[in-house]
């Protein structure tokens, strides 16, 4: 599962169609279906829950992509990310409220209140990342698989009181400071700014990320440490101080996640974190864990998904099954093919 | 960050908990190098020092200090007379002054100290049973203890037993056969909906009655009586915690957690959305299903046995017994007590059985136990189903007991819940299991509210009294127990040896980076 942190392993190789194989076509072939069904029913609904879904996606990406980076070099399950996310909502309102003073209708001046706050929430959140991981997971390397992962647990739940400890049980609001004038209005379909700013906000962000883990020294000694810590160790690379490190670049990613998240949906809780962040988790699964650009395909997926879903007019289950579908996906894959879409099948067989 | 070369940075991340452990076996040597003397002399004062700052904060605990450190210094006096002694003057001690309650706890627990050592294995557990069947009769006599407050009443008591009986269930799956499922409360909430839906008016087209008591012939839907009912229950969830783990159980364990915690996230959102399934109302939705058919014997068995098996709980006794008029309440917690009984039963039986010592086997090493033969599939499986059974079981008694089943009484934080009472008290280890699940179904119930009370009346900076929603903040509180047991006493408060050892020493070899960064310190 660890294999390659980075080179974006397309499953070229051949293999016999199984009866599983079988089953899971023939899932695939009736959402298909279903979706032309609803295309043809309401083309300008779709296209229009389709970029909502896109925007979504971009969201899960940047927390599923902290999954994956963790999984891919601890095989960890960091379940304490989604509550770094929403941790990082939090941040980002108060900086941006309360040292910056962003309110509603500043025009431009937006603009660089806006990455101040990504930076500093992004940097406090790798922090905060980096000392989970000195704290809870480093002293349990040696021990059984499922210790870290319980400590996982438990951390999540800490983080989650500590946002209910500071901004209380109910919802916080943010200003909603994103424009929400048409980008383009094609046929009925409208595609609004705010949406567009998430996009346009993330995708430098995972070009950022992927130039660090592909092209960096860096990122050259986190592949090693992700494939083989003992050889890593043998070739010098301080193993410990890696995983550091890549606990800090998935902090980051999540704080621009709950920043990005905070800004555009205006409100954050202490206890969605945990429920977005299992999304971003079956992303990542989705796309196979421990491969980035796998993690980006599989969270626009379940962000294209989750917006059908809900905004779909013929015949949907509806926003009060979201999570059950979205689950559901998680298992079938983890049962049909847990190399996920773009993983690599692996002796244990996932 | 990309231009520093690897590997020239060692030791230059501050304190490790490695390092903090250390520092602490250092300590420790370096106290244990003192004289006698000057230990007792340190231990002495500093616990004087301790209960004198503790008496302007509470007298109770500045008592309990006391006793605690004069039970401590007890146990190192040598001489018996002296031992006898010192224990007569404390129990005397608190039968003058005391809350005599307390007097008669410690005489009741410094006989069990002279019972001899190949005796307690039977004596202690029996003590333990007469003494919790006898609960309800002298629950309101008891003293308060300090922080916590007064004992738990017996309705509290009755929701522990049912958690305990939920957790010695969990045990089998994540203490035994070493399989953590984070999905627990799936099979609670399948237990509580079948118990919901064969003893209520949820299916009203049909009317089926198995020897229900309490109710109308005629009423409508299906009414089964609560002996088979529970049974019902278990085996029913049983059968769906091996259709969960069929397709789920050649997972690797991180992943199996991942798929049962999947499950148990949609199974509360089935039961929430459950009123409408293609036009038909399965759960009644966040209403839940209410009421449900109260237990009993009904009047035939009840009058067989002149009265001693109750005909209905809920409509039962007031018979006075030894000062105390017993009531419904009490009914329902003996009646726990004999399913946790049942419980343990099975659940060491289990223990030692053939297929025991395989989920032994699996947990330790699956390579090997496969290697020697056992099936890994089927072990699996029947570890799920003997957990699912139990939880089946608890989760139904704990539904007709509320005489109500709403799917928000099955979110994720369940699960975590019933996991945290396995790990506190130890994994794999009953007598743990049932102190953990004891105390942390307490604490949930009443002790959280009643350390919150203590902690915002009795510690205050000058007239400034914090107020603090103690009870709120339930599961940072269990995860903050998680995380230090986990890392500080893997195996749990009461440890099974076994496990102990598998948690500190490692199933796998100590890895190499670790070697190279400790020798880089060096």
């Amino acid at each position: 599962m660890t294999a390659d942190a980075s080179a974006p392993a397309l499953g070229t190789r051949f293999r016999r169609p199984s009866f599983v194989g079988a089953i899971g076509m023939l899932f695939v072939v009736l959402v298909v279906v279903l979706l032309i069904k609803e295309l043809t029913v309401s083309p300008s609904q779709f296209f229009q829950t389709t970029l909502i879904g896109v925007t979504n996606g971009a969201v899960y990406a940047l927390i599923a992509l902290g999954y994956t980076l963790v999984y891919g070099i601890l095989e960890l399950i960091n379940f304490a990310h989604g509550d770094v996310f929403m941790l990082a909502g939090m941040f980002a309102i108060t900086f941006s409220t309360h040292f910056f003073g962003l309110h509603h209708g500043q025009g431009f001046a937006i603009v660089p209140i806006v990455f101040a706050t990504l930076l500093l929430t992004m940097a406090a959140c790798g922090a905060i990342n980096a000392t989970i991981e000195f704290v809870a997971y480093r002293p349990l390397r040696g021990a059984p698989r499922l210790a870290p992962l319980i400590t996982a647990i438990g951390v999540s739940f800490i983080i989650e009181d500590i946002g209910l400890a500071w901004k209380g049980p109910t919802y916080v609001n943010a200003p909603d400071v994103f424009p929400h004038s048409n980008v383009f209005s094609v046929g009925g379909v409208d595609y609004q700014w705010n949406h567009l700013i998430v996009v346009l906000i993330t995708i430098p962000v995972l070009l950022a990320l992927l130039y660090l883990v592909q092209r960096t020294r860096q990122g050259k000694a986190m592949r090693a440490t992700a494939q083989d810590k003992d050889a890593a160790a043998i070739m010098g690379i301080n193993v410990n101080r890696t995983i550091s490190f890549t606990f800090l670049i998935a902090g980051a990613l999540a704080g621009a996640a709950g920043t990005l998240y905070a800004l555009w949906a205006t409100t954050v809780r202490f206890d969605q974190g945990f429920q977005l962040g299992l999304i971003a988790f079956t992303a990542a699964v989705l796309g196979g864990i421990g491969n980035l650009p796998g993690a980006v395909l599989g969270a626009v997926t379940i962000g294209l998904i989750q917006a059908w879903n809900e905004g779909l007019p013929w015949h949907m289950p509806g926003s009060d099954w979201t999570e059950s579908i979205v689950f559901s996906i998680l298992i079938l894959i983890l049962i049909f093919r847990p190399e996920g879409l773009l993983g690599e099948r692996t002796p244990e067989g996932g | 960050m990309s231009e520093h070369p690897e590997g020239t940075h060692v030791g230059t991340q501050g304190e490790s908990p490695a390092e903090i452990i250390g520092l602490r076996n250092r300590l420790r040597a370096q106290w244990r190098a003192q004289s006698m003397e000057t230990r007792i002399g340190a231990s002495l004062g500093a616990t004087i020092a301790l209960a004198i700052l503790l008496f302007f904060v509470d007298h109770a605990l500045c008592v309990a200090v006391l006793t605690i450190s004069a039970l401590y210094w007890m146990r190192r006096l040598p001489p018996l007379p002296w031992r006898i002694a010192a224990q007569a003057v404390l129990v005397a001690l608190f039968l003058i002054f005391g809350p005599r309650s307390f007097a008669a706890v410690l005489a009741i627990g410094f006989a069990l100290f002279w019972v001899p050592e190949r005796r307690r294995t039977w004596v202690m557990p029996l003590t333990a049973l007469v003494l919790a069947a006898l609960y309800p009769f002298y629950q309101d006599k008891m003293f308060t203890i300090p922080v916590f407050g007064v004992w738990p009443d017996v309705f509290t008591a009755v929701i522990m037993l049912v958690f305990v009986m939920m957790a010695v269930g969990l045990n089998i799956v994540v203490g035994y056969a070493g399989l953590l499922d984070l999905g627990y409360v799936a099979f609670y909430a399948t237990g509580a909906y079948t118990a919901a839906w064969f003893a209520s008016e949820q299916f009203a087209h049909t009317t089926w009655h198995l020897g229900a008591v309490g109710i109308d012939p005629k009423l409508p839907g299906i009414h089964i009586t609560v002996w088979p009912l529970l049974l019902l229950a278990g085996i029913i969830t049983a059968v769906f915690g091996i259709l969960i783990g069929l397709p789920t159980l050649r997972l690797r364990g991180d992943y199996l957690a991942i798929v049962t915690l999947g499950f148990g996230e949609i199974l509360p959102q089935v039961a929430r959305n459950g009123d409408s399934l293609g036009g038909f109302n399965l759960t009644n939705g966040p209403n839940g299903i209410t009421p449900l058919d109260s237990p009993g014997f009904g009047h035939g068995i009840s009058k067989a046995t002149g009265g001693f098996l109750p005909a209905n709980f809920t409509a039962c006794c007031n018979a006075k017994v030894l000062g105390h008029v017993i009531q419904s309440t009490d009914v329902y917690f003996w009646f726990a007590i004999l399913l946790v009984i049942i419980t343990i039963f099975c659940s060491l039986r289990l223990q030692y059985s053939r297929l025991g010592r395989a989920w032994i086997a699996i947990r330790e090493d699956e390579t090997a136990a496969a290697a020697m033969g056992i099936p890994l599939m089927r072990t699996k499986t029947w570890a799920y189903a003997s957990g699912a059974f139990f939880g089946g079981v608890a989760g139904a008694y704990y539904a007709v007991f509320k005489s109500a089943t709403f799917p928000g009484d099955f979110f994720f934080n369940i699960s975590v819940f019933i996991l945290c009472m396995v790990i506190l008290g130890g994994m794999g280890n009953l007598t743990g299991v049932v102190a953990g699940a004891a105390f942390l179904a307490y604490l949930d119930q009443e002790g959280l509210a009643n350390t919150g009370a203590w902690i915002n009346t009795n510690i205050h900076i000058g007239s400034h009294h914090p107020n603090i929603d103690v009870p709120l903040y339930a599961s940072g509180i269990y995860g903050l127990i998680i995380l230090i047991v986990m890392l500080f006493r893997p195996e749990g408060l009461i440890p099974s040896r076994r496990r102990a050892a598998e948690l500190h020493e490692g199933v796998h070899d100590e890895p190499l980076y670790e070697a190279q960064h400790a020798g880089a310190e060096a």
